[in-house]
């Protein structure tokens, strides 16, 4: 199984790479490459040019800027989990990145591919979005910042224009707080059936701060805005998990394959997300 | 389409040619360099048979473009043994523990474990289960190819390994 034919470029530099991307009519990026190139195999996709981001240093490593994390779109899922700033000040990528694939996918997979391919089975997106995190975009004459939370359009569509790439992603402090990510998949290397991140805050017994998104129970990774709602303000009771996971089920639209009706996926979807919030309130 | 130029350090000797850029690794090491060490098992990246090691990282050569990787220093079943051509402590593991049956995932577990070692010397039962999840076997059921690695990590260390393969 080889891909169809294409044109191959590896640009130096972020700009040069987007002129392509511009120029060139049905171009893609390649960053790690292992959600592209099974599709190109499988004529899923079948770009005319590809432009290696291989090759621009500027988009490895992982930073300090300020309060946040700066993290370059072409840092593999290998070098995430080796980073001590990455286990010190956001543990949950940590926890996620250790979910993903297997060990040869990570040392190649990157976390910009992760995040921009807009497959709503990748695991960053929705990590990304309880974290509030801010993709940086590049085109070839300018640079913009759209949260996470405002990227994703659907099922393998972003609001990336013709020519635009993320080069990086910002993460806001999160202070002192809970995290977690559950994940549900068959076996190692797997798609999640359905997958809850959780980031909450507690302060004197009681909720005050939570997010909580979905990964593969929609076209998009989910902001379960309502389930959070449900948890602020309380201790994190039976009762009051209960309603956040009812208010996330509402939410939940996952679609009917090999992993499970739609029915079945959001029972268990459900499941996640009660594991997330407890694992969550145990480590705030 | 026109063909581009690739180079690589492969098993320590410089080697270079031409190729199509959709010609993946996996096919520029077996059909190019004739090293049929490195298998083509599933293709679809989930097997790992076709594992070689990639600039000091396992990587599955059915998944990297020839020219993606080229410029890289690459190393495949075919460079495994020692430098004097004897069986590698790894090699001897697989061979004293019965960690192959019909041998067709060996090369992608060994140059896995090759770099699995390199990277955790004393690994537990349970991280080498880990460190080998991309890797399939359909044979063994995976316990003496952990022994065989475990056999090898004993012996780089210089220990010796008392357990009988199952």
């Amino acid at each position: 199984m080889i891909p169809g034919t294409f044109e191959y470029h590896r640009p130096k530099t972020v700009v040069e790479a987007a002129k392509l991307l511009k120029k060139l009519k049905e171009a893609r990026p390649l960053a790690g490459g292992h959600s592209l190139l099974p599709m190109m195999k499988l004529r899923l996709a079948a770009p005319t040019a590809l432009i290696d981001l291989g090759g621009i240093a500027a988009l490895r490593g992982i930073k300090k800027v300020g309060s946040k994390l700066v993290i370059g779109a072409m840092t593999t899922q290998h070098e995430l989990l080796a980073s001590a700033l990455i286990q010190k000040n956001v543990p949950i990528l940590h926890e996620t990145a250790i979910l993903i694939a297997d060990p040869q996918v990570r040392y190649v997979g990157t976390i910009g591919g992760n995040v921009a391919n807009g497959d709503p089975g990748n695991d960053m997106p929705a990590v990304m979005m309880a974290l509030d995190a801010t993709y940086i975009l590049a085109g070839p004459t300018a640079k913009r910042s759209v949260k996470a939370r405002a990227f994703y359009k659907g099922s393998y569509e972003t609001v990336l224009k013709a020519g635009e790439i993320v080069t990086a992603i910002e993460i806001p402090a999160q202070g002192k707080h809970g995290y977690s990510y559950e994940k549900l998949k068959r076996k190692i290397g797997d798609y999640a059936t359905a997958a809850a991140a959780v980031i909450l805050t507690m302060k004197g017994g009681k909720v005050v701060m939570c997010s909580i998104t979905l990964t593969n129970l929609g076209p998009t990774a989910l902001l379960a805005d309502a389930a959070a709602k449900a948890l602020i303000g309380t201790s994190g009771d039976e009762a009051a998990v209960d309603a956040a996971v009812a208010a996330a089920r509402k939410i939940m639209s996952p679609a009917h394959d090999t992993r499970g009706t739609p029915q079945y996926r959001t029972s268990v979807g459900g499941i996640y997300v009660a594991r997330a919030i407890k694992a969550a309130m145990a480590r705030a | 389409m026109s063909k581009v130029h690739v180079k690589y350090k492969v098993n320590g000797q410089d080697v270079e040619g031409l190729c199509e850029p959709r010609t993946l690794l996996v096919h520029f090491l077996r059909e190019n360099l004739m090293l049929t060490g490195t298998h083509i098992g599933c293709e679809t990246s989930h097997c790992g048979a076709c594992t070689v090691d990639l600039n000091g990282k396992s990587v599955k050569s059915c998944t990297v473009l020839a020219v993606q990787a080229s410029g890289g220093d690459v190393l495949t079943a075919e460079g495994m043994t020692n430098a004097d051509g004897t069986m590698s402590a790894l090699q001897e593991g697989f061979r004293q523990m019965h960690g192959l049956q019909c041998g067709y995932c060996t090369p992608g577990m060994i140059v896995r474990a090759h770099r699995l070692l390199q990277e955790n010397p004393n690994p537990s039962e349970e991280e080498i289960r880990f460190g080998i999840a991309g890797n399939l076997c359909r044979c063994t059921g995976y316990q003496n190819i952990v022994k065989s690695i475990q056999y090898a990590a004993m012996k780089l260390r210089g220990e010796e390994f008392k357990e009988a393969a199952q």
